[in-house]
């Protein structure tokens, strides 16, 4: 134990340690089992009352990409893909959020599962890759590198790092396209899938997938599967995200490559009234007529009485 | 709860009652966990082994990957197929793989399957609480030959003349019995493997795919596969 963490010297500076913490876990378990014995003691709002299950507590969720991620090998290259709506529970959480994450200049991962988890695994093994590129003096990371460093830190969570990912990128060896499970499976394949709209993307694969494409076809087979997914699949929509990442080491990143659900036009296209269509700082006239406490008199304006017209404006002696 | 059915010893009753609902193969594994529901064999030749997987890995009822590779290489000679947990036998013949590179460089020479065997053995007994894994070790050595060791989901370890292992291969024992014969020509033993593989294929329905071979010899490896439209049995008409 260093001395400065060391309880008996009476110095703890509390350094954060980083990585994962899971000491919420048990502390919610715990809270979840007692609210749960003594419903009367709850702090927490009872969503169920009227149902059967009155007594069940049910705590809040972490915000899911219930998700429609993919990626396709084709000749020189790796594209990935990915929706941009972010969830928690049947809320839309962000309607544009990034599921396209960096792990080195060449290597690009798509995440689905827990928005958290998949954002800071992520980041993490980017940050051991670079650490990797500098103290091994390489220019270029590998994918199979960043694939193993995910999956055995999957492995070692045994899944309760809730991270799918589509893990894609060039190196020497020319494109590759792993899957990657929250478990720590991995695959190796030609195209994949996955997130909720897995199955939705995955047919439009199994359909139009060739071997050798060039990169306009896998950069449109890609924007239609993930199409499919914001069309089919109720975890995933707003906008397409896409990566090209070339043999020869350049990267295009397609942000909201495709927006098929702009509201803007529509919103304009609208006919509203023009008392909803009024500009900041301006006042409705409702009515331009002046009623003096005298009522109209003979067309002369009266203020308390008095006609403006008797009124003679001399200057101020000062 | 489910206390009337028969539990393995080391099974914890909590985890019975997690995950009910599942079929008996399936219930070890937490949701969402791939399983590589499965037909697997190796039969020993003259020389050498022949090891053969289908290719489908499965999470529930979606197939996560048709054309997955189950036959993984533990050093030159020595071969593995794996199943039952995906993450888990991955993540084992990482370590046995480890391990066997460590002791060839260590002591000059080419490990033999026995000790990769064990050592996969080792791994499956000590860690059995968490792990979900059946794996068949197979290769060639300059001691023993062509090999075959069967370590079932428990940890133990069985060398046999030729082994059968996953969801599949219950439907396959009665075939295997009466078509194996000691002393088989490597062709002799693939076509064999081909055979009952695709005949487990057609009955499980976590089996499925494409069908790969590992011959392992003095000589080298040499991989092979067929495709899920060539198979020697099938379903008519694909």
């Amino acid at each position: 134990m260093s001395e400065l963490t060391d309880p008996a010297i009476g110095v703890d500076l509390d350094f954060p340690s980083g990585g994962f913490s899971f000491d919420n876990v048990h502390r919610n378990a715990l809270i979840e089992r007692h609210i749960s014995s003594h419903p009367s003691s709850s702090h927490y709002p009872d969503h169920h009352s009227s149902s059967s299950s009155a007594n069940r507590v049910v705590l809040p969720l972490a915000t899911k990409t219930g998700t429609t991620i993919v990626g396709v090998v084709y000749r020189d290259g790796v594209v990935l893909g990915a929706d941009t709506r972010s969830t928690n529970d049947a809320t839309v959480a962000d309607k544009n959020c990034e599921k396209i994450h960096y792990i080195a200049p060449n290597i690009y991962c798509c995440g689905a599962g827990t928005a958290a988890d998949t954002e800071k695994t992520t980041e993490l093994i980017s940050s051991q890759m670079e650490l990797l590129r500098l103290n091994t003096g390489d220019r270029q990371s590998r994918v199979v590198a960043s694939c193993t460093l995910l999956k055995r830190m999957l492995f070692r969570y045994q899944g309760y790092v809730s991270a799918a990912l589509v893990l894609g990128g060039c190196d020497v060896d020319g494109p590759h396209l792993y899957q990657i499970y929250p478990h720590g499976s991995t695959g190796k394949l030609p195209y994949t899938t996955m997130g909720s709209g897995s199955l939705a993307a995955m047919a439009i694969f199994e359909s139009d997938y060739r071997d050798d494409m060039d990169e306009v076809d896998a950069l449109g087979l890609v924007r239609r599967a993930i199409l499919a997914g914001i069309y089919n699949d109720l975890g995933s929509g707003s906008n397409v995200d896409t990566c090209v990442i070339r043999t020869d080491g350049t990267v295009i990143m397609g942000r909201n490559d495709i927006m098929p659900n702009e509201v803007g036009p529509i919103r304009e296209r609208v006919n509203r009234s023009d008392a909803l269509n009024m500009r900041p700082g301006t006042t409705a006239v409702l009515d331009d007529a002046y009623v003096g406490s005298g009522g109209r008199n003979g067309g002369t304006m009266m203020v308390g009485g008095v006609s403006l017209a008797d009124v003679t404006v001399t200057a101020m002696e000062t | 709860m489910m206390f009337s059915q028969p539990m393995m010893s080391h099974q914890l009753t909590a985890d019975a009652d997690a995950y009910a609902g599942k079929s008996a193969e399936t219930r070890h594994l937490k949701p969402g966990e791939l399983s590589t529901g499965t037909t697997i064999m190796a039969v020993s030749f003259d020389g050498g082994v022949v090891l053969c997987a289908d290719s489908r890995v499965s999470t529930g009822s979606y197939v996560a990957n048709r054309a997955s590779d189950k036959i993984a290489q533990l050093h030159d000679h020595i071969w593995c197929c794996r199943s039952g947990s995906a993450a888990d036998t991955q993540a084992l013949t990482d370590y046995v793989r480890h391990f066997l590179a460590q002791l060839a460089v260590e002591t000059g020479r080419l490990p033999e399957v026995k000790v990769a065997a064990h050592l996969m053995r080792r791994l499956c007994y000590q860690n059995k609480d968490n792990l979900m894994a059946g794996v068949i070790v197979g290769g060639w050595d300059p001691v023993c030959g062509g090999t075959v060791y069967n370590i079932p989901v428990g940890g133990a370890c069985i060398p046999m003349p030729f082994a059968l292992g996953g969801s599949g291969s219950t439907f396959i024992y009665g075939l295997v019995d009466a078509e194996y014969r000691e002393n088989m020509t490597k062709d002799e033993a693939l076509a064999l493997v081909r055979k009952a593989v695709s005949h487990a294929m057609a009955r499980d329905g976590s089996s499925g795919g494409i069908i790969r071979t590992v011959v392992a010899t003095e000589e080298g490896n040499v991989r092979d596969y067929v495709s899920g439209n060539a198979l020697p049995y099938g379903p008519a008409g694909w």
